[in-house]
């Protein structure tokens, strides 16, 4: 393919030619070669694993490729480092915020800036601020901290960051996950008229198909490193789109609900404890959850969730209340947890569940490392350690260059494999899970769902927060919704209404 | 599961690393502190330049009075033994991501301690009487780190600061006592408790002139080894050093682990102020606050917290120390010059750790041919 260099507007085209990537004897990448015209917006498609975030990293210099050229606006280029890579006019959007978030938002773009002066002239930057401002497209509250602006707003900031240090073409790995439906809306919308303005080119990591068809020009998808397909979105349906990504592999069929709820295993009633910002309190006066029964806790991230986690795992002290696991008071001990076969599934699994430097190994081991057979151990067995996830890492495909890797070199979707085969092994009475699918592909999707909903069936009960209405739905039995720190309604989820649910999520009930 | 063998890894999911892969990624532990030593001597050999001193001269010496003979060794050695314990008292709360830099409170404490009990058991034999001693510098010095983990963990209190500041009410501490309920009368111009029996002194190994302390204190790091890397106790303490959340998720017992790794490491230092009154000074007396346990804290960053690397690496301190006489008389450089060189390598030791995962050798995936 070859692609024109630049338009008049500025926007840069960058294509890779035969990109290859090896780490030790992995092939990550294999001879990829991807072209995004200028002013265009090229979406990038793959499995979990397949390679998407290694051949952007390649291309902004955070790796070096063992093989294949960089073209940037037609002349090939060498990339050393990611600041080579921003001389160009190549930038980068990340999945989790890189912004400080005690500084406004001005501050942010100020300090941004490789050339900031050692003293700088508030009031002449604040000036150019809002003349930059007043060309873009959109915008966001200039002098409010960071830390105050929801995270749509900023993911914009974060775009319009990109723009202020001039960069021609963007890189936005999984740039929406963690923003909500209508912010995705806004923020991709806004990115798009930037591209068809001719200011900027796109090149978009993601795993929703929805976001391809509606935003994007063209498509490239990689499998297990390969460049598999690609082509205009508008000659492509969704179902062409999942086939190149899979090949011939059939991703897993959703799993039936089989059985009977029975007798309560969590009993949660008055918990009381403070949320994160010290001031206000996360109530949760009765919360059952009965033996194969998934609870699906629905709502807006930033209501609670993540509090009621921390309780439920023992790590945020409760003021008043109790928790009462298969009939006895739980205070989250590794024993109780053990005795009572109680599992957690935390959400940002490599932040939450992990030890980013420890090895693959070391963290599968996590659960099992002092268990010997139905006793306990005080001597490590690192054979049985290295046994266990070769056989884990075997059955859940978890695809790592080694046992020996550090989980930090993990992609996303393979660290919630990992960290999922280590808790879903062995018993599970109680399985508490928060935003299990963020970030994963839509095989790896189906396939933890139908491993949730089984473990269902064997008898576990589960206590699912998600973010995700659809996954609420598709696997609870019954519905609650979390809005302003306390369980604001609850339904049966065979009559679940959306809008009912929706308009006590935004707490106008 | 347990008698399994292990199938060359789980056949096909994935490929194993090059040996030479595996080889960059160690030897990344090794080189770079070792390049850090290299630039802190390099740095210091300028600083003699402009003193108008040779570094060449000074290494010289430093080799011939640290290593060069017989005598020279056994004199580095006596002084590796407290480096040893003083380094496992960072070392160890350094696995539990702590930063510990208050050892030389818990040597005073733990000397000052023994040297107090000394007087009062005197009628004990010595096989009973000598452990007894090092017991109790232990459990001084462990009470007083552990009361930095335990700061830390239920107060949230910096352990950094902490153990600085409760380093000085330590020497503090000790003072008072040896100048005031503790006093031998007869210590007129060094106020010092009354001088051990002769019975309750620690000797010298067999067919050297280098005390107890060193075998004890190897035997010692040899221990720290196993139980981080054999044990369940060290894997706990390893995850909740890699990343504290996940290990509270695991329902690990992280406050236990904090306290009990600080206390550790405090009562191998307590032991070092024990071994220094019992085998060396022979009464507690202000010479107990020497150093050694700042000295210590470098030892520890340069072995990267790995108790086997801590051995030479003390070794190779002490020999320094060990120098510091000869330098200062040949050279007519003051004492604290080998503090110049230790801060030296300490600024080097701590800007390299911004280097790992940065330098290409070290990094496979980055090897490529750019
Ligand atoms: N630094 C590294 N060392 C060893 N292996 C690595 C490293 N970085 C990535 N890999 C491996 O390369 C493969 C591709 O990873 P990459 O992060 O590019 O996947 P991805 O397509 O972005 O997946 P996801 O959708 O889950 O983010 C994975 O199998 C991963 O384990
Ligand atoms: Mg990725």
């Amino acid at each position: 393919m070859t692609v024109k260099s630049t338009n008049p507007q500025g926007a840069l085209g960058v294509e890779t030619v035969g990109m290859t990537m090896r780490f030790g004897g992995f092939t990550a990448l294999d001879h990829v070669s991807v072209g995004v015209a200028p002013g265009s917006f090229h979406a990038l498609l793959g499995e979990n694993g397949a390679g998407k975030s290694t051949l952007v990293k390649c291309m902004m210099g955070f790796y070096h490729a063992s093989e294949g050229q960089l073209m940037v606006g037609g002349h090939e280029v060498e990339v050393p480092d990611p600041r080579a890579a921003h001389a160009l006019g190549l930038g980068m959007v990340y999945q989790h915020f890189t912004l400080v978030p005690s500084l406004t938002a001005a501050e942010n773009l100020v300090i941004s800036r490789g050339d900031t002066p050692q003293v700088i002239d508030w009031r002449a930057e604040s000036e150019n601020l809002r003349a930059f401002m007043a060309k873009m497209p959109f915008s966001v509250p200039l002098d409010q901290p960071v830390r105050a602006l929801a995270a749509g707003e900023k993911q914009k900031l974060e775009i319009l960051k990109q723009l202020y240090l001039g960069r021609k073409f963007l890189i936005l790995d999984e740039p929406t996950s963690v923003l909500t439906l209508e912010e995705a809306d806004e923020v991709l919308g806004h990115v798009r008229s930037l591209c068809e303005a001719g200011q900027i080119s796109v090149l978009m990591i993601t795993h929703k198909f929805r976001e391809v068809t509606a935003y994007a020009d063209e498509v490239s998808v990689l499998r297990r490193g390969k460049l598999v397909g690609a082509g205009k979105v508008a000659d492509l349906s969704h179902a062409d789109m999942a086939a190149m990504m899979m090949g011939d592999q059939a991703p897993a069929a959703p799993a039936d609900r089989a059985g009977q709820s029975g007798a309560p295993v969590l009993s949660v009633s008055g918990a009381r404890a403070l949320d994160r910002s010290g001031l206000k309190d996360v109530t949760i006066d009765a919360l059952n959850v009965r033996e194969r029964e998934i609870v699906g806790i629905a709502g807006i991230s930033g209501n609670g969730q993540m509090e009621f986690m921390e309780i439920l795992t023992g790590q945020r002290p409760v003021k008043a209340g109790s928790i009462v696991v298969n009939g006895t008071s739980y205070h989250a001990t590794r024993e109780e947890a053990r005795i009572n076969c109680v599992r957690y599934l935390p959400e940002e699994p490599l932040h939450n569940a992990c030890a980013p430097k420890m090895s693959v190994t070391e963290n599968i081991a996590f659960r099992s490392f002092d268990m010997n057979g139905s006793g306990t151990r005080f001597w490590l067995s690192n054979s049985e350690m290295r046994c266990r996830a070769a056989e884990l890492v075997e059955a859940f495909k978890v695809k790592t260059a080694s046992l020996d890797s550090q989980m930090a070199s993990l992609s996303g979707g393979n660290v919630q494999r990992a960290v999922l085969a280590r808790e879903l092994t062995g018993e599970v009475d109680l399985l508490i899970i928060s935003n299990p699918c963020f970030g994963l592909d839509f095989s790896a999707v189906a396939e933890i769902r139908a491993r949730i909903m089984d473990a269902r069936n064997k008898g576990a009960a589960v206590l699912l927060m998600s973010e995700d209405l659809d996954e609420i739905l598709e696997l609870a039995d019954r519905v609650l919704v979390m809005s302003e720190g306390r369980i604001a309604y609850e339904c049966r989820a065979d009559e679940a209404d959306v809008a009912t649910i929706g308009h006590h999520m935004g707490g106008h009930a | 599961m347990a008698d399994q063998p292990l199938t060359g890894g789980g056949t096909g999911v994935f490929a194993a690393d090059g040996w030479q892969a595996a080889l960059a990624r160690r030897s990344e532990a090794v080189l770079i502190p070792l390049g850090a030593l290299l630039a802190g001597f390099l740095v210091f050999s300028l600083f003699l330049l402009i003193l108008g001193k040779s570094p060449a001269e000074f290494f010289a010496l430093v080799y011939k009075a640290g290593f060069g003979t017989w005598f020279s060794w056994q004199n580095t050695l006596s002084r590796t033994a407290p480096l040893l314990f003083a380094a496992l008292c960072v070392a160890l709360p350094a696995r539990l991501g702590l930063v510990v830099i208050g050892g030389e409170g818990a040597i005073v404490l733990g000397g000052v301690m023994a040297g107090g009990l000394a007087g009062a058991i005197t009628g004990l034999p010595g096989p009973l009487a000598i452990p007894l001693l090092a017991l109790t510098g232990g459990l001084a010095g462990a009470a007083w780190i552990g009361a930095v983990g335990a700061l830390r963990h239920y107060r949230g209190v910096n352990e950094t600061i902490a153990s600085l500041l409760m380093a000085y009410i330590a020497i503090a501490l000790m003072n008072h006592l040896v100048e005031g309920p503790l006093r031998d009368p007869a210590s007129l111009n060094k106020p010092s408790t009354a001088p051990l029996a002769d019975h309750l002194r620690i000797g010298d190994m067999p067919g050297m002139d280098v005390h107890w302390g060193l075998a004890v204190g190897i035997v010692c790091c040899l221990l720290s080894w196993v139980l981080i890397e054999r044990t369940t106790w060290g894997f706990a303490a390893r995850v909740a050093g890699g990343n504290v959340r996940a290990a509270q998720v695991q329902g690990l017992p992280v406050g236990r682990l904090i306290v009990g790794f600080t206390a550790l490491g405090g009562a191998f230092a307590g032991l070092a102020g024990a071994f220094e009154v019992a085998a060396v000074h022979g009464s507690a007396n202000g010479s107990l606050a020497t150093g050694y346990g700042y000295t210590g804290i470098l030892i520890a960053f340069l072995a990267r917290h790995n108790p086997l690397a801590l051995i030479p690496v003390a070794i190779l301190l002490a020999g320094f120390e060990a120098s510091s006489g000869l330098v200062q008389r040949r050279m007519g450089l003051p004492d604290a010059t080998t503090l110049v060189l230790q801060g030296f390598v300490f600024i080097a030791i701590l800007l390299s750790d911004t280097l790992y995962g940065r330098l290409r050798i070290f990094a496979p995936e980055r090897w490529g041919r750019g």
